[in-house]
């Protein structure tokens, strides 16, 4: 059986592993290591581990300072604030300069459940995605974000990557050449009437999308975009050209962020029907985290809804 | 050189000339803080221009990102570019961006300009330093204006935090902002007492005397376990008499007519300062 873990748990274990393998790496915090799961990191270096207080304005103007002189910081705070609150620091600190600062956002999406709508954000990949050069990763599953963070940790330049708070099913690793590298996405299933592209969670989601399909003879093909910039053209236009529609889906506003991203260059390069699958450009609300992703049409069944659609479109 | 005055001077012609030549620019707040400026670059940081990017080498942040025009002209008189270059300033064809910028302009160790972040960069440098057990020392220069933005006291609190007396803030305190005194758009005194109760050592000195910024200087390296703000009180357009303390001048380049008049003071400045050589 495979494992199920939230990619945040993934991440906090992976930051603790690579800190022998790269002496530059520094982990930050804002007052949430439990939370963000850099708690671990804290004990195991807490010499490389700074907490940064509520303050993540400051946390990522100090993570420039020290990228200036050769250190490789990880910023940690729930999305809503290292993208949303300190937006500026990082658009002017960080990536203005070019710098190699990782910004995380853990937390991200509407799954984050009770704590309600000031904390499930919903805008970080439009946020970081407006930002020129950055870079902005959100891997589905545990395996996936071990990678990722290594990935990360090689990256020189600024990069966003967004953490989900549930644990979720990990599926990456029984994909058959299945490998990992930023800006290039993960065929996870062949298909040829509709291409489903998504992004974190959705993308578990997506798979079972595909099943429901499947078994009313629509052949989907599912794709992991796990990094939203750069896109990874390429996949995006054979999905285009040879199934002939694509639905997106992500725990995120439809407006900003990978939908939008697949409409701009679909639109461009090879004019094809595709629906955007996320949140409705609203504020969520407060529950236990499944029961507000139904409320919200974050389902498997509302994607495949959205495949029938977008395959009527044709 | 070490006429830090003439130095200083030479700075704020050379200022004036670029932001006339571009018909726009952040003289006044230039002018206030040139004297610091040179202190710092022709005497308290250990430098070299001909290696800019040595890792032992003093850090220093504009964190008042806008006032390149006191800052490129010092650079390059230090040597980290020809003078020429500042023909460039604020231009489309060329490299030097109204405010300060690291990837394009030699001897910037960061880009800023959105005022308040730069003391939190410069707390970064400063704990890099630390954990690598390196002596070199880190400045930041603040507006007056500029520490109304609330990550200067975020950074203010970190830097207490950690202890770092391997940095040195300078408040250029010339009591003007874009809108009016500073005590009118959001008072922000006492200043002194603000950043003590931070875990600051705080040093009030009159910033234009050069025998005073540099005594703070070395002060500030005596003060074990805690980082330095030096507040320097200074003049708004210092050394052009008609744009002394006056806030209109903040983000205003001279018309032809009013360059003249400054150009003649700020020569006849610079003539009396040679003739007492």
């Amino acid at each position: 059986m495979s494992e199920n873990i939230a990619t945040r748990a993934a991440y906090g274990k992976k930051l603790v592993e690579l800190a022998e393998k790269y002496p530059e790496l520094i982990v930050m915090d804002a007052d949430l290591s439990s939370a963000t799961m850099t708690k671990e990191f804290s004990k195991a270096y807490p010499e490389k581990f700074f907490n940064m207080g509520i303050a993540e304005a400051n946390m990522v103007g100090v993570a420039a300072g020290l990228a200036t002189c050769g250190k490789k910081p990880f910023v940690n705070s729930f999305a809503m604030f290292s993208a949303g609150r300190a937006w500026e620091q990082v658009r002017n600190s960080v990536a203005y300069p070019g710098l190699n600062v990782k910004v995380i956002g853990s937390h991200g999406g509407l799954s984050v459940g009770e704590d309600g709508a000031t904390h499930q954000c919903i805008e970080d990949f439009a946020l970081m995605r407006a930002i020129p050069g950055m870079t902005v990763l959100c891997p589905c599953d545990g395996h996936e974000m071990r990678l990722a963070t290594e990935a990360l940790m090689e990256y020189d330049g600024p990069a966003y990557m967004r953490l989900g708070r549930l644990a979720v099913d990990t599926v990456t690793d029984s994909i058959e050449g299945y490998k990992f590298e930023i800006g290039k996405g993960s065929l996870l299933r062949q298909g040829s009437d509709v291409t489903i592209i998504a992004v974190g969670m959705m993308v578990q989601m997506a798979l079972k999308a595909a099943d429901i399909l499947a078994a009313e003879g629509i052949s989907a093909r599912v794709i992991d975009m796990h990094t939203i910039k750069p896109l990874d053209e390429d996949m995006v236009l054979a999905a285009a050209k040879e199934t002939g529609c694509i639905v997106t889906s992500e725990e995120h506003n439809i407006l900003g962020g990978l939908g939008e991203a697949v409409c701009g260059f679909v639109s461009e390069n090879c004019p094809v029907p595709v629906i955007r699958h996320g949140v409705e450009d609203c504020f969520g609300r407060s529950g236990k985290a499944p029961l507000v992703l139904k409320a919200y049409n974050l389902t498997p069944e509302a994607i495949a809804d959205k495949a029938r659609l977008a395959v009527s479109k044709k | 050189m070490s006429n830090l005055p003439l130095i200083a001077a030479k700075g704020r012609l050379l200022g004036m000339e670029a932001v006339h030549r571009a018909a726009s620019g952040h003289i006044g707040g230039s002018l206030s803080s040139m004297d610091v400026l040179t202190a710092l670059y022709f005497g308290e940081m250990n430098i070299d221009p001909a290696n800019p990017g040595d890792e032992n080498r003093d850090r220093f942040v504009l964190s008042k990102g806008h006032c390149t025009p006191a800052l490129y002209p010092i650079l390059a008189l230090r040597g980290y570019f020809p003078i020429d270059d500042l023909k460039m300033f604020r231009s489309v064809d060329g490299h030097m961006s109204g405010h300060a910028e690291m990837r394009h302009v030699k001897g910037v160790d960061m880009s800023t300009g959105s005022l308040g972040q730069g003391l939190s960069v410069a707390v970064g440098m400063a704990l890099a330093g630390k954990l690598d057990s390196k002596s070199y020392r880190v400045y930041a220069l603040l507006g007056d204006g500029e520490i109304e933005e609330g990550q200067i006291w975020e950074a203010s609190m970190s830097a207490a935090k950690y202890k770092l007396d391997n940095l040195c803030a300078i408040v250029d305190v010339n009591g003007l902002q874009i809108d009016g005194a500073t005590a009118d758009v959001m008072p922000s005194e006492p200043l002194d007492k603000k950043f003590e109760s931070f875990g600051w050592h705080v040093i009030k000195i009159d910033g234009h005397d050069f025998d005073s910024i540099k005594a703070a200087f070395a002060e500030a390296r005596t003060a074990a376990g805690k980082p330095t703000a030096i507040l320097a009180a200074t003049v708004k357009g210092k050394g052009v008499s008609f744009m002394e303390n006056d806030a209109g001048w903040h983000g205003k380049a001279p018309n032809d007519e009013q360059f003249a008049v400054a150009k003649a003071e700020l020569e006849a400045k610079i003539k009396e300062l040679e003739g007492a050589e």
